[in-house]
């Protein structure tokens, strides 16, 4: 169902945590809220969830005006960072829960709930842990019981609060694309926050990244990606080269192949795999000089430095594939020509 | 050296670190040696004689020391004491440590260390603030002779003295637990549509059981044991406002010998009782 934010204000003392947060999450959608720590992701899921209220605004899931609603009567999925599990029920029990409080003429029989409860384990494919208790399993089982868990009551609305922050890299990737996977079948109006760009560009289909509060940038992955609205965004979403005119970058930014703008702004964020390296045959006016790489998997990120007596401190960095980087054969200190093939342009 | 050239032994590493923290013998037996003199003289010994006077003339005369009216009147008022504190004091308890650490008010602070005040009064002090109060010359004194109502020198007032000295027990158990444990459970039951009072139930209280436990435990053996704030508001009128504490006392004061110690050995009797649950009670703690 579907999720509409309008105007959501939230102080603590003097502090804004939340400035006028408008958003509209439609119906199936898995969306990624993405955002620095601390610039009040946490408090905004938790006030959509009704743990929280908020100073001002109001929250619609399904068009349902549920603002003055109590958290157990909102019907909302709520998995949180450091799983919450009952620490004295079994796994099978935590499962069970929401089913048992129900009120009597609602409460399913103890055989319907047990056949859900396995169902549910068997989704998250923990079934055989089902009588283990919390402090048995691992981090990454945990976090699937959890899930099973706010599952159970069949939420309108699944929010994730950093589901996978406390796993360690190999274990989180397996978890997103199973998520992501289970998403699909399910088909849940989901919400999960995360500090993690590249999961939230690989797990949701709409991205919305937050800052101080307020909304920065609403939009699918790669439209984030390609067009950030601002210098926060593309810093933010993925790694980038910042090239200011005002610090006489403009000559060097010419002889890369990149002219400044007539009115986009001053400074240029240029992506690492937006830059072409050739070996320079010119060897005293190359524009830089390799200094170091790094293997990325398939990738190679060369460090760069930038010559001429103009130049800022900072290196450049490039991207290429590997392959081609073989092919080009270049040593540390070698010059290089490099050829800009496009920019974002910011004030 | 051939030492260098060997492969460490882990076990001779462990073994050697483990000689590196001990001190030399005698002062490891001086010093347990020290600690367990200090206990048998000081704890057990006095134990033993507690026994040993209330049996000093025969197992009946100690059974019809205990089985004296004023005797039994003194175990009934105890027991009345302690079946009335106990309860109140744990409801008490759950709802102070609740409000303490699932709530932010002002007076937070002040309220955690009035708590403790009980703790930190000189229990002579707490009984004195209760005549102070409802004594026949007290704030409310005249007010309540009006209305024929007794409070010192009679029951409700020993009841009142016990209840102000225990209050802290379950509180002071609770709290920290509460606090470590966070409310993030309690939350989770709520997300998932249980009401506030099936979360206490199913959530709170099965995390904080053997903590509650062992608090009202305490809370119970000073219940029974109160003898300072008692002692003050109590009056000692034999078969009526005597609690076990104060009727060891009285007994003694009449050179009662056996009397005196045949019903300070259901004390002791208790403290050991206490003793034994409480051991249980940690170890239970510890095993979760
Ligand atoms: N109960 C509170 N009292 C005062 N300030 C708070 C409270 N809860 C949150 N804040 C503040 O509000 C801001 C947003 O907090 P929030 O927990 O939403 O951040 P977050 O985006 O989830 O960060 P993280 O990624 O570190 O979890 C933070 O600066 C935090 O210090
Ligand atoms: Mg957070």
């Amino acid at each position: 169902m579907s999720i509409l934010l309008s105007d959501i204000s939230k102080n603590f003392g003097t502090f804004a945590a939340l400035d006028h947060i408008n958003l509209e999450v439609p119906e199936g959608e898995l969306v990624a809220l993405l955002g620095p720590s601390g610039c009040g992701k946490t408090t905004l899921l938790r006030i959509i969830a009704g743990l929280e209220h908020a100073d001002k605004g109001r929250v619609l899931i399904n068009e349902e005006d549920k603002t003055d609603q109590n958290v157990s009567q909102r019907g909302i999925g709520f998995v949180f960072q450091h799983y919450a599990l009952f620490r004295h029920m079994t796994v099978f029990e935590n499962v069970a829960f929401g089913l048992r409080v129900k009120p009597r003429r609602d409460r399913p029989s103890n055989d319907i709930i047990a056949k859900k409860v396995h169902a549910l384990l068997e989704l998250v494919q923990l079934d055989w842990l089902n009588d283990r208790y919390p402090d048995q399993l691992s981090g990454g089982q945990r976090q699937r019981i959890a899930l099973a868990r706010a599952l159970a009551v069949e939420p309108s609305v699944l929010l994730l609060d950093e589901p996978f922050g406390a796993l360690d890299a190999s274990v989180r990737k397996d978890l997103r694309q199973w998520l992501r996977n289970l998403h699909h079948e399910l088909n849940v109006t989901s919400i999960f926050v995360t500090h993690d760009q590249e999961e939230a560009m690989e797990v949701a289909s709409q991205v919305v990244v937050l800052n101080h509060g307020r909304i920065e940038q609403q939009g699918s992955p790669s439209d984030i990606y390609d067009h950030p609205a601002n210098a926060f965004v593309s810093r933010f979403i993925g790694q980038t080269n910042v090239f200011d005119l005002d610090k006489h970058d403009a000559d060097w930014l010419q002889t890369a192949g990149l002219l400044p703008p007539h009115s986009d702004g001053k400074i240029a964020h240029v992506r690492p795999h937006d830059i072409l390296i050739e070996k320079s045959t010119a060897d005293q006016a190359a524009p830089a000089t390799l200094k170091d790489w790094q293997h990325l998997g398939a990738l190679i990120r060369l460090e760069l430095v930038k010559n001429g007596s103009n130049g800022s401190a900072a290196p450049v960095f490039a991207e290429m594939p590997n392959d081609q980087f073989k092919q080009l054969n270049l040593n540390r200190g070698d010059k290089v020509d490099l050829k800009i093939r496009q920019a974002h342009w910011f004030h | 050296m051939n030492a260098v050239t060997q492969p460490i032994n882990p076990a001779k590493l462990v073994a050697r670190q483990q000689l590196a923290l001990q001190d030399p013998d005698w002062v490891r037996w001086t010093l347990i040696a020290i600690a367990i003199g200090f206990i048998s003289l000081f704890i057990c010994l006095p134990l033993g004689l507690v026994i040993f006077q209330a049996f000093s003339k025969g197992v009946a005369a100690y059974w019809s020391a205990l089985s004296q009216d004023d005797t039994i009147a003194a175990i009934n008022l105890t027991l009345l004491t302690a079946l009335v504190t106990v309860p109140l004091n744990t409801v008490f308890g759950v709802t102070a440590a609740w409000a303490i650490t699932r709530f932010d008010f002002k007076g937070k602070s002040l309220l955690t260390t009035l708590i403790d005040l009980p703790f930190s009064v000189s229990p002579v002090i707490s009984g004195f603030i209760f005549v102070l109060l409802f004594g026949a010359e007290g704030w409310f004194g005249e007010w309540l002779i009006v209305h024929d109502i007794k409070i010192i020198f009679a029951v409700p007032g020993i009841i009142l003295a016990t209840l102000f000295i225990t209050f802290p027990f379950v509180a002071r158990q609770l709290i920290p637990l509460m606090q470590e444990m966070g409310n993030q459970e309690e939350e989770a039951a709520l997300s998932l549509g249980a009401s506030g009072w099936q979360t206490f139930w199913a959530v709170t209280i099965p995390n904080i059981k053997w903590a509650l436990l062992y608090g009202v435990l305490l809370c119970n053996a000073r219940a029974m044991g109160e003898f300072g704030a008692v002692s003050v508001v109590s009056g000692h009128i034999r078969g009526l406002t005597n609690t076990l504490p104060l009727h060891v006392e009285v007994n003694y004061n009449d050179y009662d010998v056996v009397g005196a110690f045949a019903s300070a050995s259901i004390l002791a009797g208790l403290a050991i009782v206490t003793l034994i649950l409480k051991t249980a009670l940690e170890w239970k703690q510890g095993n979760r």
